[in-house]
């Protein structure tokens, strides 16, 4: 492996909440931009500034005037405690600092010692701390431990949000040339060529061509991926990952599946073959909103009536709840449509609707859980009633498998664990706090599979699966268990004018 | 004395209301460029009435985390309340029939707001994690609203006070015609750490009062897709383009 050695915790029928270790978690941080073309590409100084003190204490000046939630979230902490046993980081590192007030104060203190009374005068009676380059590193090194899962906000009794908290502190590393490797390099990636992966259009169009043809030898009918198809109805943006990974691309045979079954016209597109949004995990409102711009461009080029998203769930966090804001009025738009809609709202539709045939058996071979993504779960919602985002997904994979079970309800919904490589951390650089970040995750499952037989755990976010394929061999599970809520909804679905295995037998017998 | 206690009051009532003022102003002027409620959230305003409500009177986010904080912590304040509301009859003449009917029961309510803090006090030793994000400060507080509750218990069952001569005093602070305040140990106490309490609420902790009111993650509707949100600052970035 490339990372240092570290110990992989073992599963236990529980995570205890364990007992406060200093420091355990210090030495680790991600790797700092190095190409500085990184930095400037996103806006941001190419390398550390000579005066960061100066210009941190400026930036945090100018977040907390403009957003209400940070200047908030630094004063109203009571330091109940609430939210100290929530954070997955906490729960398997014991590094006090990564708990989610912990995290916060590292932040809070300097809030307090430059911009309160209290920490004016009196800094040590507040816990007010001075800034130092030494707080830098703290910062970087445990701003880059949090995965921005909001777990901690749905426990504290004033919702505050630590993501909120990490993306500031993010932005103002960004902004004194301080920056995240991984992040700003896929970042500057989406602005230059249209996707994290740095994919060209050309590689797009081969993989789809070649994804028709698979569909075509598996069932004998013409299932269209379409791209850059002007005066589509559908636009879907879909996270590049869907291209060609495992099992990610399964999921986006199964939109296609949908589509053409469904009767509607839909085409991807080259300039905007991305849905997720990196912007977000660095706090940048511009970075983000340059990212999205590329959405609403293609939407109007191509002439779409409708934007659709595929399984991805911070992607889904900003499409719902920021796309509008960021690049909207969508006024040119079908209006009787939400804008934008998530492929599993667009799915159950076609379920209700009736046009869409399974079968079910195809998928007894598995017995289904469901992870809630952290984005999706408490950050949005699908369908018009508050919950829709659990349900509308459980209800989309029941239609398709006979065997569904739930993990542990207080590790689903909206206390859904992390997949612990969320927010920015989905970077071999960083794998000893994903893998020990899992654990709470893994537990449950682990769980699932021991008392209901579970085989295998269902996404809908592009992050959840790649770390889940990555971490699941840590603790003895196989990465072909994770799977695309679409695959499912593929391997069931029955096209119009299909091959039944019949036909396949008959055929085997002629040749 | 009753002079110097006099001006004291004066100086903490307008630290406590304009200083407050400010900060709600201030939250109040600071965009929230983003729709960010902790889902599943309402989807109306009459629904984020609700849920603030919930969240101020049972403290909902508290009891899905932890019990023995939230028992601790409501006993404390349900019984402030009911304390406070009772502590009306000091300031005006007329006193309203509810806080009339709760006289005679609200007087255990200090036994209530002491054992709650002492709970909250314990909490804060003994468990580890709450021990490592404790300041100096956090303790003080637990001390001063202790020691108002004691002092304030020591008047109603040990050494009664002169209220009337209290309610004389404080009805007329204003104008420094209120007569004299009685000299009682537990009296000066009391009031000079509720004086303490007054001018610092604006500069401490005790901001969580307007904070949970304007907290993004609690009272916003959950409709992005609906409406646009866009801030101000926001704005100007895009008429840059
Ligand atoms: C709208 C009214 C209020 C609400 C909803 C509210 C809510 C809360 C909650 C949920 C906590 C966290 C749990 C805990 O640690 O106890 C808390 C803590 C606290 N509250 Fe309030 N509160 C309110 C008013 C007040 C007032 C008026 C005071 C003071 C006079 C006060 C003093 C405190 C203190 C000192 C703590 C920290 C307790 C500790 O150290 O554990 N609160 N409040
Ligand atoms: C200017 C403000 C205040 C004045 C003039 C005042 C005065 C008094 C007096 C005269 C008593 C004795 C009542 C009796 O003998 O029956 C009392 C009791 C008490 N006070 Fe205060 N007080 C004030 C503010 C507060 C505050 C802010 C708190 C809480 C944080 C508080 C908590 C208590 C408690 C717990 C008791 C004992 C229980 C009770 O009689 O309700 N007081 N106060
Ligand atoms: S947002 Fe998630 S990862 Fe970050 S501190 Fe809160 S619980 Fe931990
Ligand atoms: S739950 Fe909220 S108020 Fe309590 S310690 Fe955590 S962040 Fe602070």
């Amino acid at each position: 492996m490339a990372t240092a050695e570290f110990d992989v915790p073992e599963l236990q029928e529980y995570v205890d909440v364990p007992e406060v270790e200093e420091g355990t978690m210090a030495h680790l941080k991600p790797f700092v931009v190095t190409n500085p073309e990184h930095n400037t590409d996103l806006g941001f100084p190419g390398e550390l500034v000579e005066d960061w003190h100066g210009k941190t204490l400026e930036k945090l000046d100018d977040l907390r005037s403009r957003y209400r939630s940070l200047q908030v979230y630094l004063d109203a902490c009571v330091k109940c405690g609430s939210c100290t046993d929530k954070c997955h980081y906490y729960l398997t590192t014991k590094d006090p600092k990564n708990m989610p007030v912990g995290r916060q104060d590292l932040l809070r203190k300097v809030y307090r010692r430059y911009f309160t009374f209290a920490g004016k005068y009196f800094p040590k009676l507040v816990g007010a701390e001075d800034l130092t380059r030494e707080t830098l590193d703290d910062w970087y090194s445990y701003y880059h431990q949090c995965s921005q899962c909001r777990r901690c906000s749905v426990f504290c009794p004033y919702g505050i949000d630590t993501a909120e908290i990490s993306m500031a502190a993010r932005e103002i590393l960004d902004s004194i040339g301080y920056g995240q490797k991984y992040c700003n390099e896929i970042i500057a990636k989406v602005h230059k060529v249209g996707n994290n992966l740095g994919l060209p259009g050309p590689a797009i169009e081969d993989t789809l061509e070649g994804l028709e043809e698979d569909v075509f030898d598996e069932t004998g009918v013409e299932v269209k991926f379409p791209l850059d198809v002007k005066g589509a109805e559908i636009l879907l943006v879909t996270p590049s990952a869907d291209f060609f990974a495992e099992p990610h691309v399964d999921g986006l045979i199964g939109y296609a599946k949908v589509f053409h079954e469904a009767g509607v016209s839909w085409t991807l597109s080259t300039t905007a073959s991305e849905a997720g949004n990196f912007g977000m995990f660095i706090g940048s409102y511009e970075n983000m909103r340059r990212v999205s711009m590329r959405v609403r461009e293609a939407a109007l080029e191509l002439g779409v009536k409708r934007i659709v998203f595929g399984e991805c769930g911070h992607a889904w966090r900003v499409a719902y709840a920021f796309l509008n804001t960021l690049a909207g009025p969508f006024d040119f738009l079908d209006p009787d449509y939400p804008v934008p809609q998530h492929i599993c709202e667009f799915t159950k539709q076609q379920i209700d609707a009736g046009k869409l045939t399974f079968d079910k058996s195809q998928n007894d071979d598995m017995t289904i859980t469901f992870h809630d993504s952290c984005n999706v779960a408490r950050a949005t919602r699908m369908g018009d009633k508050p919950g829709g985002q659990m349900d509308i997904p459980r209800e989309v994979i029941k239609a398709a498998c006979n065997n569904y079970v739930d993990m542990d309800h207080n590790t689903i919904g909206e206390r859904t664990f992390c997949c612990g490589g969320g927010g920015g951390l989905l970077t071999d650089d960083l794998m000893e706090i994903r893998v020990k970040g899992a654990l709470p995750r893994m537990t449950a499952l682990n769980n699932a599979v021991q008392e209901h037989g579970v085989t295998h755990l269902a996404a809908i976010c592009a992050i959840c699966k790649s770390q889940f394929t990555k971490v699941m061999p840590y603790y003895g599970m196989d990465m072909d268990q994770v799977v695309s809520v679409h695959q499912l909804v593929s391997n069931a679905i029955v096209l119009t004018g299909q091959r039944t295995e019949d036909d396949e037998e008959e055929q085997d017998e002629e040749a | 004395m009753s002079t110097v206690y006099a001006l004291l009051f004066i100086v903490a009532t307008l630290v406590m209301v304009v200083g407050l003022a400010l900060k709600i102003k201030q939250y109040a002027n600071t965009p929230a460029p983003l729709k960010i409620p902790t889902t599943p959230a309402p989807t109306t305003e009459a629904g984020v009435v609700m849920r603030l409500f919930r969240e101020v009177v049972f403290f909902e986010s508290l009891f899905k985390s932890t019990k023995w904080t939230w028992i601790f912590s409501w006993m404390f304040h349900m019984a402030l309340f009911v304390v406070l509301l009772r502590h009306i009859r000091y300031f005006i003449d007329d006193v309203w029939l509810p806080i009339v009917l709760i006289q005679p029961f609200g007087k255990y309510a200090g036994f209530v707001m002491v054992i709650g803090l002492a709970g909250l006090f314990a909490r804060r030793i003994l468990v580890d994690r709450v021990r490592y994000i404790s300041a100096p400060s956090d303790y003080l507080w637990l001390v001063v609203l202790l020691f108002i509750g004691f002092s304030g218990l020591m008047m109603s069952f040990v050494s009664h006070t002169d209220v009337t001569m209290v309610k004389q005093y404080f009805t007329g602070v204003w104008t420094f015609s209120g007569g004299e305040l009685p000299m009682d140990f537990p009296l000066m106490v009391h009031l000079l750490l509720v004086a303490l309490l007054m001018i610092l609420f604006p500069f401490s902790k005790l901001l969580h009062v307007p904070g949970l009111f304007f907290s993004p993650g609690r009272n916003q509707v959950d409709n992005p897709r609906e409406k646009r949100h866009l801030a101000p600052w926001a704005k100007t970035l895009e008429e840059q383009e």
